[in-house]
C-alpha cells in the first residue's frame, strides 16, 4: 500500500491544493476518482448482500471471499499492465491452467521439490509471454488475435501435460500451504502496524522531499487524514481476519505483488514507458522509447502473473484438472481491473484496480453463492456488471473528450 | 562560435522520391540567435527540407555543415545528438501524461543509489527542472502535473517546444507551430519563439502565415518546387515580394523560375 499511496502524493499534489472542491463532481464524472467509485460500489454490494443474508459479512465468509479473490487478483495484476498498453491478453486463463498443471505434474508425478516445481511453472509462464509478445510485436498482429490463438492452444498443451488421468491431486504441504497457511493474531497486528508505518513514512517523507525542493505539497492535514483512512482499513481488515483463522499467507502474496507492480508502474522508468506507449505509441517511439521491448516485457509479466495466479488457484482447490483456468476465470481476470476503472483504451489505470476489482467480482460471486442462486443467474449478473463497468468507462472517456480532454 | 560561421548550413542538398525531385540544390544557412522562416506553397519541399535536417530523410546529394564542419545525419538520433531538435506539427505528446512526464519522456531522470538500480524516477528533480525551464521561457502553465490532454492548443505547442529545449539544442526546427491556433495562443507561441532567439538558439520555422513570419523572423527563406526562390531579410522585403517568390510570379526579374512548370499549372 505504501508505494501507491506515496506515488499519489508525489505525482498529484495539486489534487488537494487546486480550488477543486466544487469540481469534485466533474472529476468524478470524468473518471479521475475511479478508486472512490469502486469503493462505493463495493460498499453497496456488501450492504445489499448483508441485508439479504447476514452471514455475508461474517469473518469466516469475508476471509473465504479474500482467499477466493487472490487467484483472480494476481492474474488481474498482469492484465492491468496489458490494458495500460491498450492491448489485451486473452490467454491468461489458459496460461494459468497450463502452468498450474505443469507444477502439479512435476511435483506429484515426477517428485520435484515444491520450490523447483513452482519455479518451473512460473518460468513456463514467462516463456509463453515472451513467445506471444514476440509474435505480436514482430509481425504486427493484433494482440487480440495472438492471444486468442493462445487461448485455443494452451488448453491443448494442458491436456497433454495432465495425461490420461486428467486430474492431479496436489499433496505437497508446501504447495497447498500457499493458501491454507494462516498467521497468528500477533503476526497479523505486527503486519498491520508495519504496513501503516511504512505508508505513513512514505507519504510524509515524500512531502518533506517536495517541500525541501521548493515544490508545492499537499497540506499536512490531508495527508494525515489519508494515513488515518488507510490505518482504519488495515486495522479493520486484520481484526476481521484474526476473528476467523488469522492473516492468510495468500493475502500477503497478493498484496506483495500489487505493491511491487504499483511501484514499478508508478515510480520507475519502465512503468512510465508503459503509460507512454499506451497513451501515444508513436510519440513514445519518437521520444526514443523502445516500444516493442516494453510491449514484450509487459506480455511476459502478464503471463508470469497468470502462472502465479494459476498456482494459487490450484493450491486452493488442492488439485488441477482439465478445466483449471477454463470457464469464466479469464473473463473475471479481465473484468476485475475494468470494473475498478482501468481503461480498455490504454494509458489509464492502476495496479490497485486489480485488487479492488477482484474484490468486487468475488463479492458478487460469493454473495450469490450464499443466497443459493443458480449458476445461470450468476453468469448473467456478472456479465451485466462487466457491461455496466465498460459502459461507465466509455461514458467517462466521452465526458473527458467533451471537456476538451483526450 | 563567432557570428560568421552559420550554426547549420546546407550546400547543394538534393532529395528525390522516385520520379519526384523534392529538393534540388538547396543552399541554406542559419546562425545562432536567428529566426528563419521557411515558406513556400504546398509541395514546395518545406517538410522534406526539415525532415532532411532532422534525419528522417537522408539527402541524395550535397552536404550538411554543423558549426562549420561537415556532418552525416542518417537518423533522428544523429540530429538530436548534434543539437538539432524538431517539433513536428502533431507535437507527439502523450495526452494521458502530465507536463513533467511529457517533457522528460524517453529521458526520465533516475534517482541515485539504489534508485539507479531499480530505475526509479526522481520526480522532484524533474518537476523542479520543469518549473525552472517553463519560467525561463515565460510559459504560463500553472499546473505542471495536469494532463497535457486537458490543455489548449497553444499550451500543448508550448509544452512540445519546451520539451525540445530540454537537451539544450543549438538549432530548433518548428513545423507550423501556429497552425490551428487562435489569436491569443498564436501570440503566446510567437513570444516563445522570440525567447528562443534571445537565448541564442537558431530557429527554423515553417509557416504559411506571412503575418506571423514578418512578426517573428529575421530572414525568410522561400522554396518553390524544391528550389530556393529567395532569401530575404525581413526589414528589406515586402509581403508582396515574398508572395511573388512563393508563387513564382516574379515581376521585374526573369529566368529565375521554371516557366514550363507555370504553364503546366495554369492549364
Amino acid at each position: 500500500m505504501s508505494a501507491t499511496g506515496g506515488g499519489a502524493v508525489a505525482a498529484k499534489p495539486e489534487v488537494e491544493t487546486a480550488p477543486a472542491r466544487m469540481d469534485l463532481v466533474r472529476r468524478f464524472i470524468q473518471g479521475d476518482l475511479a478508486e472512490l467509485r469502486v469503493v462505493l460500489v463495493l460498499a453497496v454490494i456488501w450492504v445489499i448482500f448483508y441485508v439479504q443474508e447476514d452471514r455475508f459479512l461474517s469473518s469466516v465468509n469475508l476471509t473465504n471471499l479474500v482467499l477466493q479473490a487472490t487467484a483472480v487478483g494476481l492474474v488481474a495484476v498482469g492484465v492491468v499492465l496489458v490494458l495500460l498498453l491498450g492491448e489485451i491478453d486473452l490467454s491468461v486463463g489458459a496460461v494459468s491452467g497450463l502452468c498450474a498443471s505443469i507444477m502439479a505434474v512435476l511435483s506429484v508425478k515426477h517428485g520435484w521439490s515444491p520450490y523447483l516445481a513452482i519455479a518451473a511453472a512460473v518460468l513456463c509462464g514467462t516463456a509463453i509471454g515472451l513467445f506471444q509478445g514476440s509474435v505480436f510485436t514482430r509481425f504486427g498482429i493484433p494482440s487480440f488475435v495472438v492471444t486468442l490463438a493462445g487461448l485455443l492452444a494452451w488448453p491443448g498443451a494442458q491436456l497433454k501435460v495432465l495425461g490420461e488421468t486428467g486430474t492431479v491431486n496436489i499433496n505437497d504441504p508446501k504447495i497447498t500451504g500457499l493458501v491454507s497457511t494462516f498467521y497468528s493474531d500477533a503476526v497479523g497486528w505486527i503486519f498491520a502496524l508495519l504496513a501503516i508505518g511504512a505508508f505513513a513514512a512514505v507519504t510524509l517523507l515524500g512531502r518533506q522531499r517536495r517541500l525541501r525542493a521548493g515544490l508545492t505539497a499537499p497540506p499536512l492535514a490531508t495527508l494525515l487524514i489519508r494515513v488515518g483512512l488507510v490505518a482504519v482499513v488495515v486495522l479493520v481488515a486484520i481484526w476481521v481476519l484474526n476473528d476467523d483463522r488469522g492473516l492468510p499467507l495468500a493475502v500477503l502474496i497478493l498484496l506483495g505483488f500489487v505493491v511491487l507492480f504499483a511501484y514499478v508502474t508508478r515510480r520507475t522508468q519502465f512503468g512510465r514507458h508503459i503509460y507512454a506507449v499506451g497513451g501515444n505509441a508513436e510519440a513514445a517511439r519518437r521520444a526514443g522509447i523502445h516500444v516493442q521491448r516494453v510491449r514484450v516485457a509487459v506480455f511476459m509479466i502478464a503471463s508470469t502473473m497468470a502462472a502465479i495466479g494459476g498456482i494459487m488457484a490450484a493450491s486452493r482447490l488442492l488439485a488441477v484438472n482439465q478445466s483449471s483456468g477454463a470457464g469464466d476465470f479469464l473473463l473475471l481476470a479481465i473484468a476485475a481491473p475494468v470494473i475498478a476503472g482501468t481503461s480498455l483504451f490504454g494509458g489509464r489505470g492502476s495496479v490497485w484496480h486489480a485488487l479492488l476489482g477482484a474484490l468486487v467480482i468475488q463479492s458478487i460471486s460469493n454473495g450469490m453463492d450464499l443466497l443459493g442462486l443458480e449458476t445461470s443467474v450468476k453468469f448473467m449478473v456478472t456479465g451485466a456488471v462487466l457491461l455496466a463497468a465498460v459502459v461507465v468507462d466509455a461514458i467517462t472517456r466521452r465526458q473527458r473528450q467533451a471537456a476538451g480532454r483526450v | 562560435m563567432n557570428g560568421n560561421t552559420p550554426v547549420l548550413a546546407l550546400q547543394g542538398v538534393s532529395k528525390r522520391f522516385g520520379p519526384v525531385q523534392a529538393l534540388s540544390e538547396v543552399d541554406f544557412e542559419i546562425h545562432e540567435g536567428e529566426v528563419v522562416a521557411l515558406v513556400g506553397d504546398n509541395g514546395a519541399g518545406k517538410s522534406t527540407m526539415v525532415k532532411t535536417i532532422a534525419g528522417i530523410h537522408t539527402a541524395d546529394e550535397g552536404q550538411i555543415l554543423f558549426e562549420g564542419s561537415e556532418v552525416k545525419i542518417s537518423g533522428p538520433t544523429d540530429a538530436t545528438r548534434l543539437g538539432i531538435a524538431t517539433v513536428y506539427q502533431d507535437l507527439a505528446l502523450c495526452d494521458n501524461l502530465d507536463v513533467v512526464e511529457n517533457l522528460y519522456l524517453g529521458r526520465e531522470r533516475v534517482g541515485d543509489g539504489p534508485a539507479s538500480v531499480t530505475r526509479s524516477l526522481d520526480e522532484t528533480a524533474m518537476e523542479k527542472r520543469t518549473h525552472e525551464l517553463l519560467e525561463r521561457l515565460a510559459v504560463t502553465i500553472t499546473d505542471v502535473r495536469a494532463e497535457v490532454g486537458t490543455m489548449s492548443g497553444g499550451q500543448r505547442q508550448q509544452v512540445a517546444i519546451a520539451r525540445s529545449l530540454l537537451g539544450d539544442p543549438k538549432v530548433v526546427l518548428l513545423d507550423e507551430p501556429t497552425a490551428a491556433l487562435g489569436v491569443r495562443q498564436t501570440a503566446m507561441v510567437l513570444g516563445l519563439i522570440k525567447r528562443l532567439r534571445e537565448e541564442g538558439h537558431g530557429v527554423l520555422v515553417i509557416s504559411h502565415n506571412l503575418a506571423d513570419v514578418f512578426e517573428v523572423a529575421n530572414r525568410i527563406f522561400v522554396l518553390r518546387l524544391g528550389r530556393p526562390a529567395g532569401y530575404f531579410a525581413v526589414g528589406e522585403a515586402s509581403q508582396e515580394q515574398i508572395v511573388a517568390a512563393i508563387t513564382g510570379a516574379e515581376f521585374g526579374r526573369a529566368g529565375n523560375g521554371q516557366p514550363e512548370h507555370e504553364e503546366e499549372e495554369e492549364r
